[in-house]
């Protein structure tokens, strides 16, 4: 980053920060003094009709944990998060390794899986949800026959969803773990031919190791997408079967804006997901990168 | 994210010939063919699953069905329902169309301007900026929206397509001056100095010189700001409560459960078609530039 500026020192900075101005703007207005608000709200009584009302912390932390849809929510986030995180990235690698080598079949396969990521999050779930209905839907005979629909019971709900899910990220997440695989150099894998490796054991020993920048980017792109899961589930399921499908995100939004209307304990729900998140990613990448050395 | 970055950039280049090589050889035995069969099968069935739920909602929304506006043979139905449906679908179409523009206008010029400013000066509080500028990636939607929804009431913006459309500026920053510093580090020094040797301004020169340079860089921040806004949904979910105001994503989920309880299945399907078409035709367009966007920009920094 360090290159010899020509010009004046002070010129220089000037006409820098007046080309970095409308980012500056954009960056203060929209995020930090939101961000500076959303604590300020936590700490507040704060009715979504009234406005402030003056400091009660920590009250809205008090009832935002002790919510009775908050437990629920967090381990429902977590087990959602889990499984499309497993799910994605082990499709997204395999998907990858399929039509790594180009041709134009394999062109055309790409193009195919990375089809449904052109589609908007809220429109790939309105098509699901026709999908699923038991009146729409296409799969309707599966459905009469097995006797069972895909949003019915809670574990349907979830896999369903998941399905969706899969369906409209693979293609992405095959596209950035194609960029990795292409990131290794041609001749470590004829070296590990040369040396009598199996497939199996290029792919565990070599491949997987060198991907590993690779794994900790999608890791950590899935993890934080999957918490803060939100369209999907208000879409689909709206927090149903007998509330068993809300996520945090969902939490937050029904507190602030459905029946409770209390941006108070919206907020601290959004603060506590806040340092939740950041502490999740520190903790993902510490671990990609203690494996490392 | 440090991945190698030498053989990153290479990918573009190496793909092509490569590839020719790889069908010709393929193709011209028997057996081969034979072989490749079952790998064929599989790779085709395994495309037509995620093909075949887009083809099946654009043929459903034209074919009949009960309980929706097209009960007996095949037609425009179920879309006469999406046109008459409250404010009408133009009026919806209008709507997302003004706020996509809009935001990717913004996000173009901003990330054009700052860009430029991270990848060729130095100034005080630099580095703090941009690290600014990436941190809004870590912090959630939710978390940001709770509070520009009372902000922007504050400031006159409540219930405002603007206001969508600057809130959705704000979430393209970190990827698009990201990309655009990289696209204009890419860029050799010499050629704006040559520029400015020249007697050009350094507005001049980023004009006339650096422009056609970085864009690629330009056109793939614009396709990512356009389908984002597009087809956003949250945002416009708690900042306009308004229906005349809706955006298309929110005004075809609000279709469903309109009468009595009863959902018209044809004419959101009609509305998937209608969201989704814009996307694919940009998506197969610009579909180079979206996978190059991935590969010059994602994996590097």
């Amino acid at each position: 980053m360090t290159v010899k500026a020509p010009r004046p020192r002070g010129r220089n900075a000037l006409l820098g920060w007046l080309y970095a101005t409308p980012t500056a703007v954009f960056v203060v207005a929209l995020f930090l003094i939101p961000l500076g608000l959303v604590v300020k709200m936590s700490l507040s009584k704060w009715p979504l009709l009234t406005g402030d009302q003056g400091v009660n912390a920590p009250e809205n932390f008090d009832k935002a944990v002790n919510h009775r849809f908050f437990t629920d929510s967090v381990i429902f986030t977590v087990k959602y998060t889990v499984l499309a995180t497993v799910l994605l990235l082990v499709l997204g690698l395999g998907l990858a390794l399929l039509v790594q080598e180009s041709s134009r079949w394999n062109n055309l396969l790409r193009a195919s899986f990375l089809i449904p990521s052109a589609l908007g999050l809220a429109s790939a779930s309105l098509l699901f949800y026709v999908f699923y209905s038991p009146y729409a839907s296409p799969l309707k005979p599966l459905m009469d026959s097995w006797g069972f629909t895909f949003l019915g019971s809670p574990n349907a709900a979830l896999f369903s969803t998941t399905f969706l899910i899969v369906w409209r990220y693979a293609g992405f997440y095959m596209v950035l773990m194609l960029v990795g695989l292409q990131g290794i150099p041609a001749d470590v894998f004829e070296a590990a031919r040369s040396d009598g490796a199996t497939r199996w054991q290029t792919f565990w020993r070599v491949t997987l190791p060198l991907l590993r920048p690779t794994l900790a980017l999608t890791t950590v792109l899935c993890v934080t997408g999957s918490l803060l899961a939100f369209e999907q589930f208000y879409i689909l399921t709206k927090g149903g079967p007998d509330n068993s499908t809300i996520t945090v995100v969902q939490l937050i939004y029904s507190v602030a804006f459905q029946g409770q209307n209390d941006l108070g304990v919206a907020a601290a729900i959004s603060v506590i997901v806040l340092i939740a998140l950041v502490v999740i990613n520190a903790l993902q990448l510490r671990a990609f990168r203690s494996e490392e050395s | 994210m440090a991945v190698d970055s030498r053989s990153t950039s290479t990918v573009a280049t190496e793909e092509a010939p490569a590839s020719k090589g790889v069908t010709r050889s393929r193709g011209m035995s028997f057996y081969g063919v034979a072989l490749r069969m079952p790998y064929w099968v599989f790779t085709g069935a395994l495309a037509l699953i995620f093909l075949a739920p887009l083809l099946w909602t654009a043929v459903a929304s034209f074919s009949p069905h009960a309980g929706t506006n097209q009960t007996d043979g095949w037609g425009f139905g179920n879309y006469e329902t999406l046109t008459n449906y409250q404010a009408g679908v133009w009026r919806y179409l209008a709507n997302s169309a003004f706020v996509s523009l809009l935001c990717t206008a913004l996000t173009l010029v901003i990330s054009f301007f700052g860009g430029y400013a991270f990848a060729r000066f130095r100034f005080p509080g630099k580095n703090a900026l941009f690290l600014l500028t990436l941190a809004i990636l870590m912090v959630p939607y939710a978390t940001l929206l709770i509070p520009l929804y009372v902000l922007l009431n504050e400031v006159g913006l409540e219930n405002s397509l603007v206001g969508v459309a600057l809130v959705l500026t704000m979430f393209q920053l970190p990827f698009s001056t990201f990309l655009m510093r990289i696209s204009f580090e890419a860029v050799p020094r010499e050629l704006d100095e040559a520029a400015t040797v020249d007697g050009c301004s350094s507005f001049g020169a980023l004009w006339r010189v650096l422009l056609p340079a970085v864009k690629p860089g330009l056109v793939t921040v614009g396709l990512f700001a356009f389908l984002a806004a597009w087809n956003d949904f949250f945002a416009p979910l708690i900042l306009i409560n308004d229906t005349e105001k809706m955006t298309l994503p929110l005004a075809v989920s609000n279709l469903r459960g309109q009468v009595q309880g009863v959902v018209d299945y044809g004419a959101t399907e009609a509305g998937v078609v209608v969201l989704a078409l814009p996307c694919m035709v940009l998506f197969l367009l610009l579909q180079r530039h979206y996978v190059r966007g991935f590969m010059s920009g994602a994996l590097k920094g």
